[in-house]
């Protein structure tokens, strides 16, 4: 459906590394930590409210299954376009880097049904705290996810442009690890929601 | 020794930019930005955006300081009324009386405002904006675009900030702490205006965290040609250690706030307990602890405090070097210490809880680790005063401010130690005392930071001297009214005088009303000093002496390139060969060696 005759240009959009300044995307790593120091507040928050003595696990609805499978796809496709861009199969790639857009946007999808689920059995935000700690944590991920789909949706742009090339895609790999880690905060919420 | 460094390209040209195909070295060849707006409003040039942190840091300077004169005025003379006052702010004032809930709402805006508003904006943001790309050796910032976006996000949450003083029910008065339950219950008389608090806090800390980003990244990914990490000014060092605890710990605050704000709008019970009364009904909420709230607002609350101070001391080396015509004393140790404070820092947050019931044994620890941070501190404190130690002193303004400095830390981190040592800590929680120890330390050291970045930068930011007799005058009014009054603060909190009093008459024992007019009248002087510094801004600006390249015989790179600093501020970036304060080092012909130099153009 996407051009896929363009030739790859070399990406001269990457940032320069300077002379003596490391490889290493400091900038994203500074990112995941305040992001990973967030859930870690959260998960502090929640270590202590449980023992407040109405802590009363609510079930969680069967439809974060179906969202949990989506962001893992997601993750997996995001790799397998990273895999095509490596080979020069530009086409594949841009594929299935919208593939896993598509899937982050079910895994939202998903998100609201559960929380319509919960709501039709009649647990709200106040009714108690675990259900409090499950609407908050999976709408601040959410949060994290629309931020996620914005860098995959910039990515596929500059990938379906030519802007990445199998040697140089430093910006891709900086979106898909944004992806990885958003995904991973998802699967330890929804650990830290059912064992507690 | 120059040899050409490899031209850096900006990281990410401006969008809409299309991408261009040629080599990077072409990239960076100037078009300086066009239009007005792409120039002055939304440029992301990280010297433009330095100057709108600054300025509109000084904007909130005004307003906080105002609210400070207003809430000194009814501790001086609680029994006065001043009609003036009631047509001037009808919102706040009441047949020329104080309302009480607005008393709260002046000192809570007047914390908030100064502590994220002012120092945060100038120092960090200003300072770190200005400074970083021109002390590391780089073109720009990593991202620039984000620069741009994290100053036109901070415009939003002043706005709200301001606007909260128009609700009904008017600004937030639960402290700039923010503690539940008041400022979780609207029956308990946090209206409005702690909601937009709450909202405002939210595009601030989103700012602060990309501005965060950014500096890591510019001093970790785009020092110049030979610029090693332990050939850094301090001030690049201590940017650093605030960017990194920013990033660390602002999650905190952002946690505790979105609960706070389900507490308030949602129904949730996350820091709210069982059995609370307000006005004879009894709240629905159970199970949620206000403890809770404190441990996340101090896990963040106290590294803040070092987010803040750390800067300020790390410009008042540059400037003790310079002006001290002497290395800075001990470097590698201050770096460490630093280090050390910084990672003390983030787990002493308990010292400000000794009183809250957390458990006793809790507390000792807190009190340990607190005063364990008083090593590395002396560390740098000694440090500070041995930069002085031989040195040549030029008395020009900046090394004025950059001494008050010193002497600052001395007096609040003395006060420090009785504060972090529970038992004594037991007595002053909440008193007067605190407020002193805390003016000195945020007020005082940070403000002198600032006025010494100002008197020391303005001729690389702007071109132009800033006038010397104006800012010695400015130096003394400052110096005497603040250290005067937070001095005469830590008397009255010895004396058992609590914060946050509407009334201070309402002791019986009421000795220390004298000392409260003192006070008084000692910041009012303080603050007519800070009219001199305005007129010697915009006077300078127009009138100032011309500055060359290099007014201060300093060492570091700022000072390689013009004044102002260009756009993209070197033409091929300067390539650095010693350590950032070489003075008076033997065969140097001016006296000292500069850091770096740069390649002539062409
Ligand atoms: C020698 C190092 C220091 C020690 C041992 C120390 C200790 C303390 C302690 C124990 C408190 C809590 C007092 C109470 O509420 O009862 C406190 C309050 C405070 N300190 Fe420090 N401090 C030190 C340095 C600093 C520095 C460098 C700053 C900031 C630049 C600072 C800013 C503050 C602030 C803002 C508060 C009060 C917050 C509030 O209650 O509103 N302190 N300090
Ligand atoms: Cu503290």
């Amino acid at each position: 459906m996407i051009a896929s005759a363009r030739t790859l240009s070399p990406d001269a959009r990457q940032p320069v590394p300077s002379p003596v300044g490391g490889p290493y995307p400091m900038g994203l790593m500074a990112l995941l930590t305040t992001v990973g120091m967030l859930f870690a507040a959260f998960t502090a928050a929640l270590l202590v409210r449980r023992t407040g003595g109405d802590w009363t696990p609510v079930r969680l609805p069967r439809v974060v299954v179906f969202s949990t499978t989506c962001i893992v796809l997601s993750s997996i496709a995001v790799e397998v376009a990273r895999a095509w861009l490596r080979r020069g199969m530009l086409a594949d790639s841009v594929n299935w880097l919208a593939g896993s857009g598509l899937l982050g946007m079910l895994f939202l999808g998903g998100q609201v049904v559960a929380w319509r689920h919960l709501a039709l059995r009649g647990v709200f935000l106040p009714s108690s705290p675990h259900a409090a700690f499950f609407y908050m944590l999976s709408a601040t991920h959410a949060a994290h996810i629309v931020g996620g789909l914005g860098a995959i949706a910039w990515t596929l742009n500059r990938l379906r442009r030519g802007a990445y090339s199998p040697e140089r895609h430093a910006g891709f790999t900086h979106a898909a690890v944004f992806w990885h880690f958003v995904g991973a905060v998802w699967l330890y919420l929804l650990i830290l929601l059912i064992a507690f | 020794m120059t040899t050409s460094p490899a031209p850096q390209a900006p990281r990410f040209p401006a969008p809409g930019h299309a991408a261009p195909a040629h080599a990077p070295a072409e990239v960076h060849a100037h078009h300086g930005p066009q239009s007005f707006w792409t120039r002055y409003v939304f440029s992301t040039d990280h010297k433009t955006i330095a100057k709108q942190y600054l300025f509109t840091a000084a904007f909130m300077s005004i307003f906080a300081v105002g609210w400070s004169m207003l809430i000194r005025l009814q501790l001086a003379y609680p029994h006065n009324t001043w009609p003036i006052l009631s047509s001037l702010f009808p919102g706040l004032y009441q047949d020329g009386v104080l309302l009480p809930e607005r008393y709260l709402s002046l000192t809570t805006m007047h914390g908030t405002v100064m502590v994220f508003f002012v120092i945060s904006l100038a120092l960090v943001s200003g300072f770190g904006n200005f400074i970083i790309p021109l002390q590391v050796g780089a073109h720009d910032m990593a991202y620039p675009f984000l620069n741009a976006l994290s100053y036109w996000t901070i415009v939003p949450a002043c706005l709200l900030m301001m606007v909260s003083f128009f609700v009904p029910d008017g600004a937030a008065s639960a402290g700039w702490t923010a503690y539940p339950p008041l400022s979780a219950l609207a029956e308990a008389g946090s209206g409005l205006g702690q909601t937009i608090w709450l909202l405002a806090m939210a595009p601030f800390i989103a700012s602060f965290t990309m501005g965060g980003l950014n500096f890591v990244a510019t001093i970790l990914n785009m020092r110049t040609r030979g610029m090693s990490l332990m050939r850094m000014p301090l001030t690049i060092w201590t940017l650093f250690y605030a960017s990194v605890l920013g990033i660390l710990t602002f999650p905190a605050l952002t946690a505790a706030a979105i609960m706070l704000l389900l507490d308030r709008l949602g129904g949730t019970s996350f820091f709210l307990p069982a059995g609370l009364i307000v006005s004879g009904q009894v709240l629905p909420h159970q199970g949620g602890t206000p403890l809770l709230f404190q441990h996340l607002f101090w896990f963040l609350g106290h590294p803040e405090v070092y987010v803040l101070a750390l800067p300020a001391i790390g410009i008042a080396f540059d400037v003790l070097a310079a002006f001290g015509r002497r290395p800075s004393f001990g470097y590698r140790n201050t770096v460490w210490s630093i280090l050390a404070v910084s990672a003390l820092g983030m787990i002493a947050w308990g010292h400000h809880m000794f009183t809250s019931g957390m458990n006793p044994y809790l507390g000792e620890y807190f009190s340990i680790v607190t005063v364990l941070i008083t090593l590395p501190f002396s560390v740098i404190a000694i440090n500070l005063v041995a930069s002085l130690w031989r040195a040549e002193i030029r008395l020009h303004t900046p090394m004025l401010f950059a001494l008050g400095l010193i002497a600052a830390i001395g007096v609040g981190g003395l006060g420090g130690l009785w504060l972090g040592t529970a038992t004594s800590d037991m007595y002053l929680q909440d008193s007067y005392f605190v407020v002193g120890h805390f003016h000195f330390m945020i007020g005082v050291v940070t403000g002198f930071g600032i006025f010494a970045g100002t008197y020391y930068w303005f001729p690389k930011m702007f071109g132009r001297m800033m006038n010397e007799t104006l800012g010695r005058v400015h130096f003394w009014l400052t110096t005497l009214g603040t250290f005067a009054a937070f001095m005469g603060m830590h008397f009255l909190g010895m004396g058992g005088y609590l914060r946050r009093i509407y009334d201070p008459t309402t002791y019986r024992y009421a000795q220390h009303q004298p000392l409260n007019v003192f006070i008084s009248y000692a910041l009012l002087l303080a603050a007519l000093g800070q009219v001199l510094f305005a007129v010697n801004l915009f006077w300078s600006l127009f009138r100032g002496k011309r500055a060359g390249a290099n007014p201060w015989d300093a060492t570091t790179l700022e000072w390689t390139t013009e004044s102002p600093a260009g756009h993209n501020n070197w033409e091929t970036l300067p390539t650095v060969s010693r350590g950032p304060y070489e003075y008076r080092t033997d065969n140097a012909p001016a006296g000292f060696h500069p850091q770096g130099e740069v390649e002539a153009a062409g």
